[in-house]
């Protein structure tokens, strides 16, 4: 067993370090407060290969797996969340279930231009009616001669208001539940569908989460991706590698929180001394850095698994959901290190709790993450 | 052309605290990061533009052992075409005069039109660039901040003097420069560049394929030797602001105000 990066991940890991600590690091606060959308850092992103880290060269991806991915994912989040997720619901939910699911035709439509960053994509499952229970969606695909017809609405949808594609999942045959649903790329600019209401967030602020509105929007047939009513089946594939890169979100967030309050209480005197020399303090880093370690053990451990072709649903939850509540422990101490200056904006610390949050309720609350390791650890 | 660009990898201030060894004469090395000296990584920016603009060929090449070919790979993801390793025990311990003797034996062991440098590295003196150039009997200029190729085997360089002057100058190839950070913007190392060069084979060269006498370099050569190293004591004169970020903020605008600085 090796738990070293080799070279080449360690190289990649310090390049994206590089550049989110000097083009993302210095604008974080000015991007969160409004809520701006970090469109040219993306497109920088898409320049040197990071908006299609898993794809083969031939698709113009960087030729990497998922251990490559969750480093450059965990980099990016360790200075901004946002940027983590925005790279991530891109390239594991949208860009590889076309990846995935679609015939050639697609991948060498779609994969080059998303991984170059020139496009931008959204993945729609969610809707206001169907979370958790993503196979009680509405949003309904009719077949009319060679097209489908879309109408209904997805929630909850990041990088909605900016992609430049969607990938959307619609019921195609009601009688048949999760397996009456299908996948559908549709285009910006397709009459009839449009973004809707942009949410105004507790965290993650820069990245955008949006609505997505169909109204009999009509698209070719050849959209459809994947085999009529697989459409949920390839979702949660799709979901098993999603689910990593939330993993990788919260572990790049909690390392950030975890660095910033070591930091701050090697600086902090009181009492006449920096109050990382209090046990009390002590024992919080501790903590903190052992559970970051786990948590990027059961991270990679779950990429490895992928860029090995096995299956990772088992894995891929088990990292997510440890991850995740490690993330928000970590930016709870995070805050408390820093006692009032955690509660203000002038430090990191208040941003990391707000931005922590969604990782334990995105791709699957920590409730379903359970659920989804129940069900494989009690199914022989 | 071809153009060598001599890089070194140090310790990187903005990952490491950097603390003194418990002997005293040295930093604590032990779990520092390491990056490629931000000054040479101008001068391989600059390497790789002139290449691209005039025709040519990059070479990075840095003297030091297995680990630092750590920075030879990644000035090559950025765009060098290739990169030499100058390794050898007897180089451990070399003063500046030491390092610019082994780049010299490898400049003339290649054939390149221009040699550059970083300014300084960041853990040094600012030895090396004039030294080599002395070496070799090329032509040298310091502190360069913009390069044009001229025909006829020279270059236009500039260099900013004092006050915010600047100097231009005309220089015979071949030559030594050493490069001056903001003559450009580094581009970032891309991922399909990590790639390409990860499984690149890089040479190394010792004393013997370069021709260098063992006792002239290294600890056996060095006639400069570091003999403490210490933080300075904070000394009078120097207040620092207490408060908030706004409170020093309003400290700092009275101080400047009180000293003339401000009206």
């Amino acid at each position: 067993m090796d738990f070293q990066l080799s070279d080449e991940q360690l190289q990649l890991k310090k390049t994206v370090r590089e550049f989110a600590e000097r083009e993302i690091a210095p604008n974080v606060m000015k991007w969160d407060e409004p809520g701006t959308f970090p469109l040219e850092t993306i497109k920088e992103l898409g320049k040197l290969g990071l908006m299609g880290t898993i794809f083969p060269t031939e698709y113009g991806g960087a030729g990497m797996g998922y251990v490559e991915y969750v480093t450059a994912i965990e980099e990016l989040s360790r200075v901004d969340g946002s940027v983590g997720i925005i790279v991530a619901a891109h390239t594991s939910l949208c860009s590889n279930h076309i990846f995935v699911a679609g015939n050639e035709d697609q991948r060498r439509k779609y994969i080059p231009q998303l991984a170059s960053g020139e496009f931008i994509g959204a993945w729609g499952l969610t809707e206001p009616g169907a979370g958790s229970d993503a196979g009680g969606a509405r949003c309904s695909a009719v077949r009319r001669r060679n097209t489908w017809v879309l109408n209904g609405t997805k929630t909850f949808i990041t990088n909605g208001h900016y992609s430049d594609l969607a990938v959307v999942v619609a019921v195609t045959d009601k009688t048949a539940h999760t397996h009456g649903l299908s996948a559908f790329v549709v285009e910006k600019g397709t009459k009839g569908f449009r973004s809707g209401k942009k949410e105004n967030k507790l965290g993650l602020r820069a990245s955008d989460t949006s609505e997505l509105i169909f109204e009999d929007c009509e698209i070719p047939a050849e959209n459809l991706l994947g085999h009529e009513g697989e459409g949920f089946i390839d979702a949660m594939k799709v979901l098993d590698g999603g689910r990593i890169s939330i993993a990788a979100l919260g572990l790049g967030m909690a390392q950030g929180a975890y660095e910033s309050a070591l930091n701050y209480s090697k600086e902090r005197k009181q009492f006449g001394k920096p109050i990382s020399d209090f046990q009390a303090i002590a024992f919080k880093l501790a903590d903190m850095a052992t559970e970051i370690d786990a948590a990027r053990l059961l991270t990679h451990r779950a990429a490895a698994m992928k860029d090995a072709g096995m299956k990772t649903t088992l894995e891929s939850s088990m990292a997510k959901l440890y991850t995740s509540e490690v993330a928000v422990r970590c930016a709870n101490e995070c805050v408390q290190i820093h006692g009032g200056y955690g509660f203000i904006k002038d430090y990191p610390a208040e941003k990391f709790y707000r931005d922590v949050k969604l990782c334990t309720i995105g791709e699957g609350t920590s409730e379903i993450q359970r659920l989804v390791i129940a069900r494989q650890i009690l199914k022989d | 052309m071809e153009i060598l660009v001599c890089v070194r990898r140090v310790p990187d201030t903005s990952e490491n605290e950097i603390q003194l060894s418990s002997a005293g004469n040295d930093i604590e090395r032990d779990d520092l990061v390491y990056s490629v000296n931000e000054p040479d990584n101008y001068a391989v920016e600059e390497a790789i533009q002139i290449a691209a603009n005039a025709g040519g060929n990059v070479t990075v090449v840095t003297v030091g052992s297995e680990e630092d070919e750590e920075v030879l790979r990644r000035e090559m993801a950025m765009g060098a075409n290739q990169g030499v390793l100058l390794s050898d025990d007897a180089f451990a311990g070399s003063d500046g005069k030491g390092i610019a003797t082994i780049l010299k034996a490898l400049v003339q062991k290649g054939h390149y039109d221009l040699v550059l440098t970083g300014t300084q590295a960041e853990d040094g003196g600012a030895q090396v660039g004039g030294m080599l150039a002395a070496l070799l009997d090329y032509p040298f200029a310091s502190l360069v901040n913009a390069i044009t190729v001229l025909d006829g085997g020279k270059l236009k360089i500039s260099r900013e003097i004092e006050g915010g002057n600047r100097e231009m100058s005309e220089i015979d190839l071949p030559c030594v420069l050493s490069i001056q950070t903001g003559i450009n913007e580094p581009r970032y190392v891309g991922m399909r560049g990590i790639r390409q060069v990860a499984s690149v084979e890089i040479p190394t060269f010792g004393t013997s394929d370069l021709g260098v006498d063992p006792a002239s370099v290294g600890t056996a050569g060095a006639k400069v030797k570091r003999t403490d190293y210490f933080m300075p004591v904070l000394g009078k004169g120097a207040e620092i602001l207490q408060g908030s970020q706004e409170e020093i903020i309003d400290q700092l605008i009275e101080l400047m105000k009180a000293k003339g600085g401000l009206n």
